[in-house]
């Protein structure tokens, strides 16, 4: 509350000193939603931005909050939000194309006007450190010998988690027990304690994690820097490259200029080495899809989900 | 570096600084409904970036703690639990405070909640590792069978009103089903409605059941709100400290529930007051006092809540698991300074983790003045302001409570919506804690019990999932023995009574 009372201040502050100064974007703070509960993926990247947004732009970037209903109670409202470029919400995929195509979130895909992706956490399969499991191989014997016993922990119910492991049962040939957990947390507890077989996760699991965990296979098109030891599963001939990407949208009304401009803050950030370094440290894997290709990746990761969805028999009818 | 530069490194002027206004401001956000510990937490989280890890930490820290006690205040003093983890607090808080003993009652929750956070802090600084297994012992059955027997607590504790009880928790069971659903993603009881989507807020319904009743009733009676003591006014602290001084079993029993339900991720502080109030009123001389404002009973509930901020760190310092929901944003922040959760922090971040720990200890102490100042002020405001400006007032708080709780103007809908309901069920007998409490443990219950029944069926026994663990049997063990304890007492009563009077007719027939 003090924050939002003294960002009023600096904001009445600002907009005095710019009425006379040509109007540049942004020219007050910025509000930056974030629809799921602090302390998640998307609050920690969030917050890595926010000092090299405030260097750049001069301007405070205040993180909130709106959880609910996965994400989809503030998607739905996006569009309803003032469009001056100074509202801005994370995205998340898969969410934002799965919601819409397995039930009624109250917003479609195309309703979110994202305007970039920032980076992703790539799908990974990991196991306890004092698991039976040494490697990817020994746990597709072990699934191929006895179908449906291996439990893998996960967060929720057709997540990324979800349909990654459908993926890879497919492509491995095995039949696994997905386990769907209230969040990440709750699913490495499962995890570490025991509970259940495998995990499969994101690479930032692995990272927070490094003394208690094994990761057997990451879904990057190359080894992750932070685990140069772990193959990929390209490598393993298991052609999975997927994850959870995170970026950033703009309500509709919000003007072309403005969308680029953004667009163009965001990519000197995710190319600033420091910044770089700090993803990384977490188990982040930055991209720089800005809003000339967003497009066309949007297009071809619908493609794909959809395909996964309608596979799992998922799709609303 | 030894212990006492760690402890000195904890009291420099900025650190004792910041437990100070931590402390406070904690206590503020926590007195206020709707704003919860977590709430506190986040907001302060950006400034701690510029601080270093064991300043910004303690910050926090005390901010954290100061909002789990603050919780006090509304519950004892407007029958609104300012937190979820306050909702036991009400049950004898409020009475004491009707009575014109709310000043008495405050002081004893300002005592407990100093003595239970004391015994959190101690028990992260000496213990975090090897307790730490204790959050990794407990599966998805442990889980489910924790929420049955909090569902069990319930009924136990309505006393008089067991029935009323059990279908008040049914309610509420139901209510925690509403919206989509975590394991198996279906949507349930929506109604149709956007509004409903993301379900029905533990907070929304905590502000609604308790304060809209509180609200409509204090506009519909020409009494005050509270009976005000004139000869007995002040901190009373002399007859708080002997009341605790002859409850100290009680307040270390509660301490040390508070910490193992605070290192069990997913627990959290309402249910580990909730156990320590029904241990306080099983082990009472009087147990028949409690819920008419039994010191006990706000000693068991304050101490019990705040052993779980110290309790919750031992997951999320040495598992990176965090143990309680403001854990979980204290854990973001850590990850945002670079700094690697592990046993290894204990060694080779120690200096990092034990001044930290320190900072919380001092923090801890300072609840002590600060909160008794603090709780006279609310105390003397919510007995002097008039009726006309505290329903407003109290209104007005409940909309920005819920509002604030995901910046959703939805919530509002519900919390209102459901404060209604709740205002019927009242009068005809039904009270909000069973309801409150069936929302919060139906989703712990339901996904452990899907959880487990799924990697039992992985497995090929469902059924040992369920009997076949040393750590179920013993909570189902407690759960029965909470179900048949007041039969097996009577029983038990009856027969020493007649075996009495058998003796005494006994000796005149001589």
């Amino acid at each position: 509350m003090i924050r939002r009372t003294f960002a009023t201040a600096l904001a009445a502050a600002t907009m005095l000193a710019a009425a006379g100064a040509a109007m540049a974007y942004p020219d007050k703070p910025v509000t930056y939603i974030i629809p799921f509960n602090p302390g998640g993926e998307s609050d920690i990247t969030a917050r890595l931005q926010q000092p090299f947004f405030e260097e750049l732009t001069g301007q405070s970037l205040i993180i909130k909050y709106q959880a609910g209903a996965g994400g989809a109670q503030a998607w739905s409202q996006l569009n309803q939000m003032s469009g001056d470029g100074h509202v801005i919400m994370g995205t998340n995929l898969p969410h934002i194309i799965l919601q819409p195509l397995t039930s009624n979130p109250g917003y479609e895909t195309d309703d979110l006007t994202n305007i970039y992706m920032f980076h992703y956490t790539p799908d990974a399969i990991i196991v306890s450190k004092d698991s039976q499991f040494k490697t990817l191989q020994d746990l597709i014997d072990y699934a191929k010998a006895n179908p449906g016993a291996v439990t893998f922990a996960g967060s929720g119910t057709n997540s990324a988690n979800h349909l990654a492991l459908q993926r890879f049962n497919e492509l491995a040939g095995v039949t696994t027990t997905y386990i769907p957990f209230g969040g990440t947390g709750p699913s490495v507890t499962a995890l570490l304690g025991g509970q259940v077989m495998a995990g499969m996760g994101y690479s930032t699991v692995a990272a927070n994690h490094a003394d208690d965990t094994r990761m057997l296979a990451v879904a990057t098109e190359e080894r992750m820097a932070l685990f140069p030891d772990v193959p990929t599963f390209k490598e393993l001939g298991i052609d999975m490259v997927s994850g959870a990407y995170r970026g950033i949208a703009v309500p509709a009304s919000t003007p072309e200029d403005i969308r680029k401009e953004l667009s163009d803050i965001i990519d000197r950030i995710n190319h600033d080495p420091d910044f770089i370094k700090r993803m990384e440290e977490g188990g982040f894997v930055v991209t720089n899809i800005g809003y000339d290709q967003i497009d066309a990746f949007m297009a071809q990761k619908k493609k794909e989900l959809s395909a996964i969805a309608q596979q799992m028999g998922i799709l609303k009818q | 570096m030894g212990m006492f530069d760690y402890l000195f490194q904890a009291l420099t002027p900025l650190n004792l600084f910041l437990a100070v206004t931590g402390v406070v401001l904690g206590t503020v956000i926590g007195a206020l409904p709707g704003l919860s510990a977590t709430m506190a937490v986040a907001v302060l989280v950006p400034f701690t970036f510029a601080m270093d890890p064991a300043t910004g930490l303690i910050a926090l820290g005390a901010i954290y703690t100061g909002a789990i006690y603050g919780g006090s205040f509304s519950a004892i003093l407007v029958n609104t639990p300012g937190t979820p983890s306050a909702i036991a607090t009400t049950f004898d808080g409020f009475p004491m405070a009707k009575r014109g003993d709310g000043n008495l009652a405050v002081t004893l929750a300002t005592l407990a909640s100093v003595i239970g956070g004391l015994v959190g802090a101690i028990a992260l600084m000496l213990l975090a590792p090897p307790l730490a297994k204790v959050a990794l012992a407990f599966g998805p059955p442990e889980y489910f069978w924790l929420a049955v027997f909090g569902l069990t607590l319930i009924s136990a504790l309505s006393v008089g009103n067991m029935l009323k009880g059990l279908i008040g928790a049914c309610f509420g069971l139901l209510l925690s089903m509403v919206g989509v659903a975590v394991i198996g993603g279906d949507i349930r009881f929506t109604m149709g409605t956007q509004v409903l989507l993301g379900g029905i807020d533990v907070i929304a319904a905590l502000i609604g059941l308790y304060c809209i009743p509180v609200v409509i009733d204090l506009v519909a009676t020409p009494d005050p709100h509270l009976k005000v003591s004139t000869e007995r006014s002040g901190f009373r602290l002399k007859e708080a400290a002997r009341i605790a001084w002859t409850s100290k079993f009680n307040l270390i029993r509660s301490s040390v529930i508070g910490t193992v339900v605070g290192i069990l991720p997913g627990a959290g502080g309402s249910i580990a007051s909730l156990v320590s109030y029904s241990e306080a009123r099983r082990s009472s001389r009087h147990p028949e006092r409690f819920g008419t404002g039994e010191p006990d009973g706000v000693l068991a509930t304050e101490s019990a809540n705040n052993a779980t901020v110290g309790g919750g760190f031992i997951p999320t310092l040495v598992l990176g698991i965090p143990g309680t929901p403001p854990d979980a944003v204290i854990l973001g922040a850590l990850l945002v300074q670079g700094i690697r959760t592990g046993p290894a922090l204990f060694t080779e971040g120690a200096s990092i983790v034990y001044t930290f720990i320190f900072g919380l200890l001092i923090a801890t102490l300072l609840m002590l003045p600060a909160g008794l100042m603090l709780g006279r002020y609310a105390y003397k405001s919510i007995i002097t302001i008039p009726k006309a400006a505290l329903v407003p007032t109290i209104a007005l708080m409940t909309v920005i409570g819920s509002y604030a709780i995901n910046n959703n103007a939805d919530d509002v809908i519900v919390m209102v919506a459901i404060g209604f309901v709740g205002w019927v069920l009242n009068r005809i007998g039904f009270a909000p804690s069973p309801i409150v409490l069936g929302i919060v443990l139906g989703q712990i219950a339901e996904q452990g019990f899907v959880q487990a029944y799924l990697i039992g069926n992985a497995q090929g026994g469902v059924l040992s999932m369920f009997f076949g663990r040393p750590i179920s049997l013993g909570i189902v063990a407690l759960a029965l023995l909470t179900l048949f304890y007041p039969f097996i007492m009577s029983k038990w009563r009856a027969r020493r009574a007649s075996g009495a009077t058998a003796t005494a007719e006994a000796g005149r027939a001589e």
